[in-house]
């Protein structure tokens, strides 16, 4: 598939715009029918987004009936998660009006022509698909009516449908399997109305997980449990640092192993290959032990002899969105500590500057109170509970590879120009996944395994063990960002200046509140370029600036004598009635009203909860609005998250339940990430390698109760796998204060176990 | 390399193995039994959970030389079609995000149930401590868990 012209990096929303649509119906062998719609206007780009090339425009082959009744729905995206395999097929089922009972739900195969961009991330997939899955339902339904109005001699503007069954008012009725087949052959809908949310009888109403079933039997729904005949399993020696490479190794012992069938070292990418955005890998030169079992390989990968050398700077070739580039990775050796201290000396020198309002050097020179704070955070590790793995069979002329991955058409492309193969020669199969967060979206462990058996000439399934996932992660990166706000006489903020930075990612995000709502504004950036690979992390840089921006916020409320949610709600009240500067990228009015759901539905400020120690913090990102107020208690000595209350307005929540169960998964993963999450280094090697020292939130650390709102409206979908996940930082951060009386200003907030916030 | 003859699910099962493989290993790539899953191969995330004469055990540090006659219990094993309890109950309490952790959380679950089958919030998390989630489906796990002890 050629898909070279787009921008990866951009969100796909393009795809919603409305657009004439048609539908090319055939006849099923055995009866019934494929419905298969395809759009082919010209995909109107949303705002700041490139145009779509037409075959992503172009939707096909969702969905099919059958004579006997069975609606089965393709789902486009991979499953990681987020239960888009559920809430896709329900937008189709929805304006099919179908029977939910009837309807099968199957992971659909890569195909960007039939099924659109099929990329999950960026909290994307419900949002990129909102309309063209509906006009797939609704187009199939006009084809049925047509094919009843037909059958019986009637008006087709007399007949209704409702839960798969056609009805007439002359009492005629069929399902929608009897019509299947003739439906085939009816007029094609050149344009289909979409129902008013308050006409929703499918979304909006919670459907159970629709693998749930297969999930509590163990049946094998995971790359890891992808097997075929005669399949070799491979596990891949890495470096043992960022920043060494490959000199020399002995694999004789290791070779005379019992199951071993082969040792090898391999290079990923050839010399000046042009990396895209997400080629990111962690080695380019590995040891690769290949056997007929796990433990034989596990067991065998222990008698490998290996020499290793620093690896020096190294130049690469990126391809961005600039066009090449060509970069120096410097080969020092990293130790975390000194690579905080790094940052603050970065953090004193002149930066970029990405926005300015006003005249913020005359507020801050004429401030009465100037308040300043730095925050800190570590790298971190993805810890999927699936650990990266991929299966490979390479043959001469053509390729299937199949396991867990975010973005299959990110993938493609470079496995096509590894491999020597045409992209329609190369085969993905999406597998569930164990987790994502954004680890998968980069796919050099599924070219890992192409390479392996592209050498090996057989079907290889690449595991990587837990110490491989954590130690040669695609990290969230490090970051610091200080902050500063100037006071009038008056205590009323005049000034705001934040100046972040990070390795090898500046966090800030110049256009985002409280951009627009303060007249004098700078925001600044940073970069420190690194050999530690890293990537998106579940809210990229949101994660960390939420935390830092939303605690920072608090102490200027203390300082400014005002309530937190108050001092917020003005802000956004000036943003919204007279903004500052130009490109806000929020709407102030939702965000608002995040703010009032769950200041009225925590009892935020009632006499009731005054005792409590709370801390509060809201965020926007991935077109979303969230907010949390976190209950904190002393527990055996250390803080305990005991009570959270959640407001949300990601516009239509198509399944509430499930909607639900991720907004309190994303505020578990924050607490647990907040208290303890930290990867870090010395001198290259990352300290933390399994659960034992990689600590993890566990079952008796969740809170007892987190209660879940959202914000009723008919906005078309925004995300909801990452927005609920960066204010958990910041409302643990203000609650910590609450508790402690002490501010935290560094993460992980427990280090080691202790309530220390110190750095690390 | 030696034979074993286990009872997995009520079953007599044949392998011929290292000894110190360790049964989640035996499981998923002798028998074909994919759902005793790998997390971390020491003990720490429970991915891995299987029921050894109705204990949970993790079969990551449980060698197949160790397993001598003790019965195993797998998730393959709890049910023909995910009609035991505590299965019905994480659908009915739609638990599952990603999933992967759920093999385990589930057998952990199950072994709690037996041997307390009212356990207090206490006793819920003793047992399912063991288990990490990152998806972060804790409250639901424990919400199932009430829902069968009821
Ligand atoms: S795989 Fe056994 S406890 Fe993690
Ligand atoms: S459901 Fe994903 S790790 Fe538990």
């Amino acid at each position: 598939m050629n898909n070279k012209n787009i921008d990866l990096k951009a969100p796909i929303g393009g795809l919603g715009a409305s657009r004439r649509s048609f539908l090319k119906s055939s006849a099923l062998a055995g009866g019934g029918m494929l419905l298969s719609f395809s759009w082919f206007a010209k995909a109107q780009a949303a705002q700041n987004m490139p145009a779509l090339p037409e075959q992503w425009a172009e939707l096909n082959g969702y969905l099919k009936i059958t004579p006997d009744n069975v609606i089965k729905i393709l789902c486009p995206n991979p499953e990681f998660g987020q239960n888009v395999m559920t809430s896709l097929p329900m937008m189709v089922a929805e304006e099919l009006d179908a029977d939910w009972k009837n309807v099968v739900v199957e992971m659909g195969p890569h195909d960007n022509v039939k099924l659109g961009p099929q990329f999950t991330g960026g909290s994307n997939s419900v949002k990129m698909y909102w309309k063209p899955l509906r006009n797939a339902g609704a187009s199939a339904r006009q084809m049925l009516i047509e094919a009843a109005a037909q059958t019986w001699g009637v008006s087709a503007s007399e007949i209704t449908t409702k839960a798969g069954v056609l009805s007439h008012s002359s009492g005629k009725s069929a399902k929608y399997g009897e019509m299947a087949s003739k439906a085939a052959t009816a007029a094609v809908p050149k344009e289909v109305k979409l129902k008013a949310p308050k006409d929703f009888s499918i979304v909006s109403h919670s459907k159970k997980n629709a693998e749930g079933l297969k999930v509590v039997t163990g049946q094998p729904l995971f790359g890891m449990d992808y097997k075929v005949d005669g399949m070799l399993i491979a596990m891949i020696q890495h470096p043992p640092a960022f920043g060494m490479k490959l000199k020399s190794f002995d694999a004789a012992a290791a070779k005379k192993m019992p199951g071993i069938k082969d040792v090898f070292s391999f290079k990923l990418y050839d010399d000046g290959f042009e990396q895209s955005g997400f080629d990111t890998r962690t080695f380019n030169e590995m040891i690769v032990v290949v056997g007929k079992t796990t433990w034989e390989v596990m067991n065998a990968r222990k008698k490998l002899i290996v020499q290793w050398e620093p690896a020096g700077d190294l130049k690469e070739t990126m391809m961005g969105r600039a066009g090449k580039k060509e970069v120096t990775v410097p080969g020092r050796l990293e130790t975390t500590s000194s690579q905080f201290e790094l940052m603050a000396e970065y953090a004193k020198k002149p930066a970029q500057q990405l926005r300015k309002d006003g005249d913020p050097e005359a507020a801050f020179k004429n401030a009465a109170q100037v308040i300043e704070r730095t925050y800190n955070a570590p790298f971190l590790a993805h810890n999927c509970m699936e650990p990266m793995n991929f299966f490979a069979h390479v043959q001469d002329d053509k390729a299937l590879v199949a396991g867990p991955l975010q973005a299959p058409s990110w993938v493609e492309p470079t496995l096509a120009k590894i491999l020597n193969l045409p992209a329609d020669k190369i085969e993905i199969q999406m597998t569930r996944m164990g987790g994502g967060f954004g680890r998968r979206a980069y796919g050099s462990y599924v070219y890992e395994a192409a390479r392996i058996s592209q050498k090996l000439k057989a079907p290889v399934k690449l595991i990587y063990t837990r110490e491989d996932d954590m130690s040669y992660g695609i990290y969230r990166p490090m970051y610091t960002a200080t902050y500063r706000a100037a006071l009038d006489a008056d205590k009323n903020l005049i000034g705001f200046h934040v100046k972040g930075g990070g390795i090898p990612e500046n966090p800030v995000h110049a256009n985002r509140f409280p951009a627009g709502a303060v007249d004098n504004y700078l925001a600044e950036g940073w970069e420190i370029p690194s050999n530690v690979t890293i990537g998106a992390f579940r809210a990229p840089r949101s994660n960390f600036n939420a935390a830092a921006e939303q605690s920072f916020l608090d102490e200027v409320a203390e300082a400014m004598g005002k309530d937190p949610i108050q001092l917020r709600l003005d802000l956004l009240k000036r943003a919204k009635e007279n903004p500052v500067g130009k490109n806000n990228d929020y709407d102030a009015g939702r965000y608002a009203g995040v703010l009032e759901l769950l200041r009225d539905k925590s009892g935020w400020g009632k006499p009731e909860n005054a005792g409590k120690k709370r801390g509060v913090a809201a965020y926007f990102c991935h077109n979303s609005y969230a907010g949390h107020v976190v209950d904190m208690v002393m527990r055996d000595g250390q803080p305990y998250v005991e009570r959270v209350t959640s407001a949300v307005d990601c516009g239509v929540v198509v399944n509430p339940d499930a909607a639900k169960n991720m907004v309190e998964g994303a505020v578990v993963d924050g607490i647990g990430n907040a208290f303890y999450g930290a990867l870090t280094h010395k001198d290259g090697v990352a300290e933390q390698r399994n659960f034992h020292n990689y600590r993890m939130i566990r079952h008796n650390e969740a809170p007892q109760k987190i209660e879940v709102h959202f914000v009723q409206n008919e906005i078309d979908p925004t995300g909801l796998g990452e927005p609920p996940f960066p204010p958990v930082f910041g409302a643990v951060a203000n609650a910590l204060f609450k508790t402690t009386g002490k501010r935290y200003y560094n993460q992980p907030f427990m280090k080691n176990g202790a309530n220390e916030g110190q750095k690390l | 390399m030696a034979k074993y003859n286990l009872k997995i699910n009520g079953k007599s099962r044949q392998v011929e193995a290292d000894p110190a493989t360790p049964m989640l290993w035996v499981l998923r790539d002798h028998l074909d039994m994919p759902g005793t899953k790998y997390g971390c191969g020491i003990a720490q995330c429970g991915a891995c959970t299987v029921h050894l004469d109705g204990n949970a055990v993790r079969s990551c540090s449980l060698p197949v030389s160790a397993v001598g006659k003790a019965a195993i219990t797998t998730i393959e094993g709890l049910s023909e079609n995910g009609t035991h309890p505590v299965q019905k109950a994480w659908i009915e309490h739609d638990v599952a995000q990603c999933g992967y952790c759920q093999s385990g959380q589930i057998m952990s679950a199950t072994a709690l149930l037996k041997s307390n089958p009212k356990p207090t919030d206490e006793d819920i998390d003793n047992a399912m401590s063991g288990n990490i989630c990152r998806c972060g489906t804790y409250l639901r796990i424990k919400e199932a868990i009430k829902s069968v002890a009821q």
